[in-house]
């Protein structure tokens, strides 16, 4: 049967896809020193675990969808994945294998168990999908995995809510460990934490919130559930909303994990970054 | 219970793209998504107002995409993520943009963020 073995989360700023191709002169560079330090403990997980499948949730930031049909849920059911420039000139990189089968099967699953999500046979990832990605898979090395984007709305409110997603992970999670092949699949949960990039608000981040957030969702994920939409806003920022993202994530793992890595640091461009990598109990 | 909508929480300088922005704003936005291919930059740049005019921008709009004012666009209905897409076009940066927002420099602007995390 396939098997979660554990889950990742970290931060997408489109910043950090400009600077992932010149990491090696930049892990000395003051402002990216302390960034860049924080992932050899996380790929060397990704590296001893080898998953077969990494499932992708992230948010699209206006290349695949517009405001003419925009789904709440969307799943990616395709053989590849292609990034493009973004209309900002983030790097185009080499195609992300999908895994179809895989993809249908959670399909069928979420739908049966109430999750009514769009399918897409034909989708472009963003900087939500490949920013991490390439993160975790140096050097683009992500040709040996498997990916199943699932993209979730954070663009135009009303935005699903912190349990809705949370429910929505849980499901994802009961459909992989439900499919008969022997695989071994990672979860990763992208963006975030606190940031405001629109308004007189902008710039704005809450340390002590984040800092909350990465201790509770390893072991008490239920009491972040428990915020609105609205109350995220006020809490983590317009776009610091994104935390639903790792809630899903953390609905796919069991209750029980183990942390095996986190970092936190303030501030790539305008966003408070963080790092988590958690296993899921045996 | 009474159900909380989103243009009930009042956050100072925050602005829920919701559907009532998403209505006024679905030309703008369109216009800033057809950025994400190159020919359009291009058209845009050879003639702005024109580019404009054929996706049917508001006057207001119009005034605010010639500006290059962020504010203003968020205020015609502009949603950040399509406007980062016309930004992108001026290599104006997120610093760029949230400092003209917030009335700052981009240098006090990015000491304002690094202070955050202390």
């Amino acid at each position: 049967m396939a098997r979660v073995v554990g889950g990742l989360t970290t931060s997408h700023i489109p910043a950090i896809g400009n600077a992932v191709p010149k990491e090696k002169e930049l892990v000395n560079d003051p402002y990216w020193k302390e960034f860049f330090a924080a992932y050899p403990p996380a790929r060397a997980w990704v590296q001893k675990v080898k998953p077969d499948v990494a499932v992708v949730i992230y948010n699209d930031h206006g290349l695949n969808f517009f405001l003419d049909k925009m789904p709440t849920f969307a799943i990616g059911a395709a053989a590849e994945y292609r990034n493009a420039d973004e209309g900002w000139g983030i790097p185009t990189i080499p195609p992300f294998k999908g895994d179809p089968e895989l993809s249908w099967h959670i399909i069928e699953s979420l739908v049966e168990d109430e999750f009514d999500i769009t399918t897409c046979q034909e989708m472009l990832v963003d900087h939500g999908f490949t920013v991490p990605m390439s993160l975790f898979w140096p050097n683009n090395s992500y040709g040996g995995v498997k990916t199943i984007p699932v993209c979730i709305n954070t663009v135009q409110h009303p935005l699903p809510s912190p349990l809705r997603c949370f429910k929505l992970g849980q499901a994802i999670g009961r459909a992989i460990e439900s499919y008969p092949k022997d695989l071994k699949v990672v979860v990763l949960g992208t963006g975030g934490l606190s940031h405001q990039l629109d308004g007189e608000r902008a710039g704005f981040i809450n340390k002590k919130f984040d800092l909350m957030c990465l201790d509770k969702i390893v072991n008490e994920p239920e009491a972040l559930t428990k915020y609105s939409i609205p109350e995220l806003v006020l809490e983590a920022g317009a776009q610091g909303a994104e935390f639903i993202l790792w809630l899903a994530m953390r609905g796919v793992l069991h209750n029980k994990v183990t942390k095996i890595h986190s970092s936190y640091h303030v501030a790539i461009s305008n966003t408070a970054t963080g790092l988590l990598v958690l296993e899921n109990a045996a | 219970m009474s159900v909380m909508t989103h243009h009930d929480l009042l956050i100072p300088g925050t602005y829920m793209f919701d559907g009532k922005a998403a209505m006024k704003g679905y030309a703008l936005n369109k216009m800033c998504y057809s950025f994400n291919e190159a020919k359009n930059r291009d058209e845009f740049l050879k003639d702005e107002d024109a580019y404009c005019r054929k996706y049917g921008l508001t006057d207001e709009q119009r005034e605010a995409i010639r500006e290059r004012n962020v504010l203003a666009l968020i205020h015609a209905g502009g949603c950040i993520y399509y406007l980062a897409k016309f930004a992108g076009i001026f290599h104006l940066t997120v610093q760029d943009v949230g400092a003209q927002q917030t009335g700052m420099s981009v240098e006090e602007f990015k000491k304002m963020l690094k202070a955050q995390g202390d």
